[in-house]
């Protein structure tokens, strides 16, 4: 079947400074793209480009199949975007906005109640629909800004950061709603938070000073991180050489006196042979813990791999 | 065609849920209806003269035409006002994203934007034109004059309107796209008063003039170089704001 969003070799340029440079990719009905990237890598400027908000210096764009220069009105048809600042319109009340928004897509008149209706039952706005957006939460009016980008049921959903300045309960409830709305739809959605990629989204894409350095599903990203650490403490200055020796360990690291950090791959989980070499030996271990890989570390190890 | 209506409705409704369209249209209500009474005073306490002199002014060039004069001054004081907000404050508010990613062309934006703010301007030319409508219970009118005075404070409206559109388009602060808005409008119309100091008058500043065109319609003559010329400069000013619009998403 036809791909949702087809980027080809989308460049980006702010005078000299090159933004976006050559990148590409798919999204298919079904997908949820998590777009990784630290602060300034171009997640937002792609995410304009693929709203139609900022035209790109060279590259094209089909969504749904139309391009997005040449045929503009078709091709935004199957759209909804949620800027990083939501677009809201604070003198009105959450009804109102709503019920505009849904005339700027193209929303049948007989259909408009339904629809604004149905977004609001699925963004837990009910109780606020007859408040002004002004008045509102930072939270309520972020989810009248995703309320805002799913209303016309739109085959392509672009959401950047949409998670910011949410309660974790909300996010949660966020989450289940783009992993629900995934199922019948394309999403791509912008986030800094990795554990937001591993529980919402299908595919992953890390973007690094405009350019595309990894592009996978998430089992191919937990691949990428199968390698793991163990924070070791001993009473007695343990020999690392022995420990170097057990298979399945990497590297280790000293932290302090008798303190290690052992970097393992995950393939060859070696935690048990660990302590029990280190009991055997007599160094008497006190603590054994798993450090879990943050984003930075799996971020300072594809660049790196980039760069090399 | 519908979207531009119904941005268009939006602007106008927006414009209506803050204070700001009750004020203008009250503070110039009352303005204008203080100057019109003036005029009327003066028409009185003169009519006895003028009752002796062949072909002297009627009323209606004693009241209508000043009134609709002023009217035009005072409005190139207060359009710089209404107009700022239209496309700067959607940029500012990043309001604008939500309009550029709908299926909407940029044309319908600008014109819908456009024709929002000329309903506020068109109900408060309608509605100065109510003054002049209610000697009628007591006198007689020129009302060919009244119409022809009622079509050039429309026209200069909707020039009025454009250039305040455009500026507000390009400027990146509302009260910068105001205060050029003002500039641009105050020179057009002053222009003239340079040409009539000396004693050449330059043609060219004649012609670009807002003030001699809206004279020269005023006075009852609808000649159809004043008509096109604000229809010019209004298209002019809107499809430059098209442009604009459009080298947004190009730069930034």
């Amino acid at each position: 079947m036809a791909n949702l969003i087809a980027v080809d070799h989308l460049c980006r340029y702010y005078g000299k400074y090159c933004a976006v440079n050559d990148v590409s990719f798919t999204l298919a009905k079904g997908e949820v793209l998590g777009f990784l990237g630290p602060n300034g890598a171009g997640k937002t400027t792609t995410m304009q480009m693929l709203s139609g908000n900022l035209a790109p210096s060279s590259g094209q764009i089909k969504i749904n199949g139309f391009d997005l220069l040449d045929q503009p009105n078709k091709a935004k048809r199957s759209l909804g975007y949620l800027p990083d600042t939501p677009p809201l319109y604070k003198e009105l009340s959450v009804d109102e906005f709503l019920h505009y928004c849904a005339q700027l897509h193209g929303v049948a008149k007989n259909t408009i109640a339904n629809a604004v209706n149905n977004a609001k039952e699925r963004c837990g706005l009910g109780t606020v629909s007859h408040r002004l957006i002004a008045n509102l939460s930072k939270g309520f009016q972020q989810r009248v800004g995703i309320a805002q980008a799913i209303l016309h049921n739109p085959d392509v959903i672009i959401l950047d950061e949409p998670t910011v300045g949410l309660d974790p309960i909300q996010i949660r409830e966020i989450r289940t709603l783009i992993r629900e709305l995934g199922q019948d739809h394309g999403i791509i959605l912008s986030t800094h938070i990795l554990t937001e990629v591993q529980e919402s989204c299908s595919h992953v894409q890390i973007i690094h000073q405009g350019q595309l350095i990894f592009s996978e599903s998430i089992a191919g990203l937990n691949q990428a991180m199968n390698t793991g650490s163990l924070q070791v403490t001993t009473r007695w200055t343990p020999d690392t050489s022995v420990l170097r020796a057990i298979p399945g360990v990497n590297s280790i690291e000293n932290i302090a006196d008798n303190q290690l950090r052992i970097h393992y791959s995950a393939a060859n989980d070696p935690t048990r042979h660990i302590a029990e070499t280190i009991i055997a030996k007599g160094w008497e271990l006190q603590e054994l813990t798993p450090v879990k890989k943050s984003m930075e570390d799996i971020f300072i190890a594809l660049t790196r791999d980039s760069e090399r | 065609m519908s979207m531009i209506l119904t941005i268009a409705s939006r602007e106008f409704k927006s414009l209506f849920i803050s204070p700001l369209a009750w004020t203008v249209l009250a503070i110039l209500q009352c303005l204008l209806a203080y100057l019109f009474l003036t005029q009327v005073e003066t028409f009185t306490l003169i009519q006895p003269k003028l009752a002796t002199i062949d072909g002297a002014p009627g009323l209606t060039d004693i009241v209508v035409t000043p009134l609709y004069g002023n009217a035009g001054i005072i409005l190139l004081l207060v359009t710089p006002l209404l107009t700022m907000r239209l496309i700067c404050e959607e940029r500012r508010n990043k309001t604008l994203s939500l309009l550029l990613s709908a299926p909407i062309s940029t044309v319908d934006i600008i014109i819908g934007k456009y024709l929002g703010i000329l309903g506020l301007l068109l109900l408060l030319v309608f509605l100065i034109t109510l003054m002049p409508l209610s000697l009628l219970i007591g006198g007689g009118l020129d009302l060919g004059k009244l119409a022809a005075n009622f079509l050039a404070l429309l026209l200069l409206v909707t020039a009025f309107t454009s250039t305040g559109l455009f500026m507000s388009t390009i400027a990146g602060h509302p009260t910068v796209a105001a205060m050029g808005t003002f500039g641009i409008l105050l020179l057009l119309w002053i222009l003239d008063w340079s040409a009539s100091m000396n004693d050449q008058r330059s043609e060219l500043f004649e012609y670009l003039s807002l003030l001699r065109h809206f004279q020269n319609l005023q006075s009852g003559l609808i000649s159809s170089i004043d008509i096109s010329y604000f229809l010019l400069f209004t298209a002019t000013f809107i499809l430059l704001s098209i442009r604009s619009l459009n080298n947004h998403r190009l730069q930034k």
